[in-house]
């Protein structure tokens, strides 16, 4: 299989260590992977499959943000306190997908300074990406008058 | 040809709650053909003249997707068949597909932007020639914004992906921005050229991914758009720059737009 994401920012060797730590895992299409306030205890690599981010919205139905497709990171509260979910995930297809426990990883971290730093490096980058997309989804962009410009 | 001649509208269809799609054919003697990407003045008379891209070209019709936005496109959107419209063109620069003979093919659009490049799309599909994969990635608002919802079925050759920023309660596909399609997409970024056209924030943010991916700059083509007005390259009004974009683009080089799209309120 094609190396992409995560698994591709991670150098050989720290890869295989991490890696070691990975288990397969399967959701069927409509699981709910994790909610939003939940401990953020693990996280994933899509390996097949997409999964939607969504953000509950009071009185009304969760509204869909984003969504992660194969070699995509899915969860980085992990990584920072107070380790809980921002968003919640569904499968929105069969998905297949390698999990990690965050304490152990973190806990290799610690052991592994090269696997640390380009794990963090990735997901700093995965969290910044996803931020600038908010962001410029944010202008409306497509909107029917997102392109005009200003009086 | 800067002396509009009459046109008819023989169609006008709904694309979404403020988009349609019009289709026009010559009364008398025609405009000399236009290639994807370039665009007519239409002009809605008693009304005044706007710059629409051809959405479509068959048999010496002309097909644009106008949004109602102003006095001369609401005249333009509610244009009944039988109307006669005065038509301009072609003007500008147009899509180069033979840019791409030798490798693969990626389309990037965004809202509106798919208007001018579904010319090209079709012109893909009906002669591969010497060209690898097309991939044709689109960005849109909601699911009812999407346009041409009808034809996309069969662009998928061997991807074409949608994605929106709000999804609605029906809406199973994508949602994010249209970058994020691009994980999808099987292309060689070396030998790979990009046509994009959307919002021009959508164009930079397109273009720095693909460029971060390894497609070279000048092989990102991206549509640009000013104030248009006489299309000939006098009057200033689309001037961006050095380029006038009635006669130099719209369909310029991402090596010659990105240091134009930095400046700002330029």
């Amino acid at each position: 299989m094609k190396r992409t994401g995560l698994l591709a920012a991670v150098p050989e060797g720290p890869r295989g260590r991490l890696m070691e730590l990975s288990r397969e895992v399967s959701f069927p299409a409509g699981t709910r992977i994790f909610e939003e306030g939940g401990k953020a205890n693990r996280f994933w690599v899509i390996r097949s499959g997409s999964v939607s981010l969504d953000i509950h919205v009071p009185g009304r139905r969760a509204v869909v943000v984003e969504t992660l497709g194969p070699g995509r990171l899915l969860g980085w509260s992990w990584v920072c306190p107070p380790h809980e979910w921002h968003l919640g995930a569904e499968a929105t297809s069969q998905v297949r997908a390698w999990e990690f426990d965050a304490a152990e990883v973190l806990s290799l971290c610690e052991r592994d300074p090269e696997l640390d730093h380009a794990l963090l490096s990735y997901v700093v980058e995965v969290i910044g990406r996803r931020l600038r997309a908010a962001r410029t989804r944010l202008l409306d962009l497509y909107g029917p008058y997102g392109s005009e410009p200003e009086p | 040809m800067t002396v509009p001649l009459p046109y008819r509208v023989v169609s006008n269809r709904a694309e979404t709650s403020d988009t349609r799609t019009i289709e026009l054919c010559p009364v008398g003697e025609a405009l000399p053909s236009f290639s994807p990407g370039q665009f007519a003045m239409v002009y809605a008379f008693g009304v005044g003249e706007i710059p629409v891209s051809v959405a479509g070209l068959r048999d010496g019709t002309l097909t644009h997707t106008v949004r109602r936005v102003g006095a001369v496109s609401r005249a333009l959107c509610e244009a009944a068949p039988g109307t006669w419209v005065g038509v301009r063109g072609p003007f500008g620069t147009g899509w180069d597909l033979s840019a791409a003979d030798g490798g693969d093919l990626l389309v990037v659009a965004g809202g509106i932007g798919l208007a001018p490049l579904r010319p090209l799309v079709r012109a893909a599909l009906s002669s591969p020639g010497g060209r690898g994969r097309l991939n044709v990635l689109i960005g849109a608002r909601t699911p009812e914004d999407l346009l041409y919802r009808e034809e996309l079925g069969g662009w998928g050759r061997p991807y074409c992906g949608v994605t929106v920023d709000r999804a609605g309660p029906g809406w199973s596909g994508h949602v994010g921005v249209v970058t994020t399609l691009l994980d999808q997409a099987a292309f060689s970024p070396r030998e790979t050229t990009a046509f994009v056209c959307g919002p021009e924030v959508m164009i930079r943010a397109t273009a720095r991914e693909l460029l971060h991916r390894g497609v070279p700059a000048e092989r990102v083509r991206v549509s640009l758009e000013r104030n248009m007005h006489c299309a000939t390259g006098h009057c200033g009004h689309c001037q961006l720059g050095p380029l006038l974009l009635c006669r130099d683009g719209p369909v310029v080089g991402y090596d010659q737009a990105a240091s134009l799209l930095a400046v700002r309120e330029l």
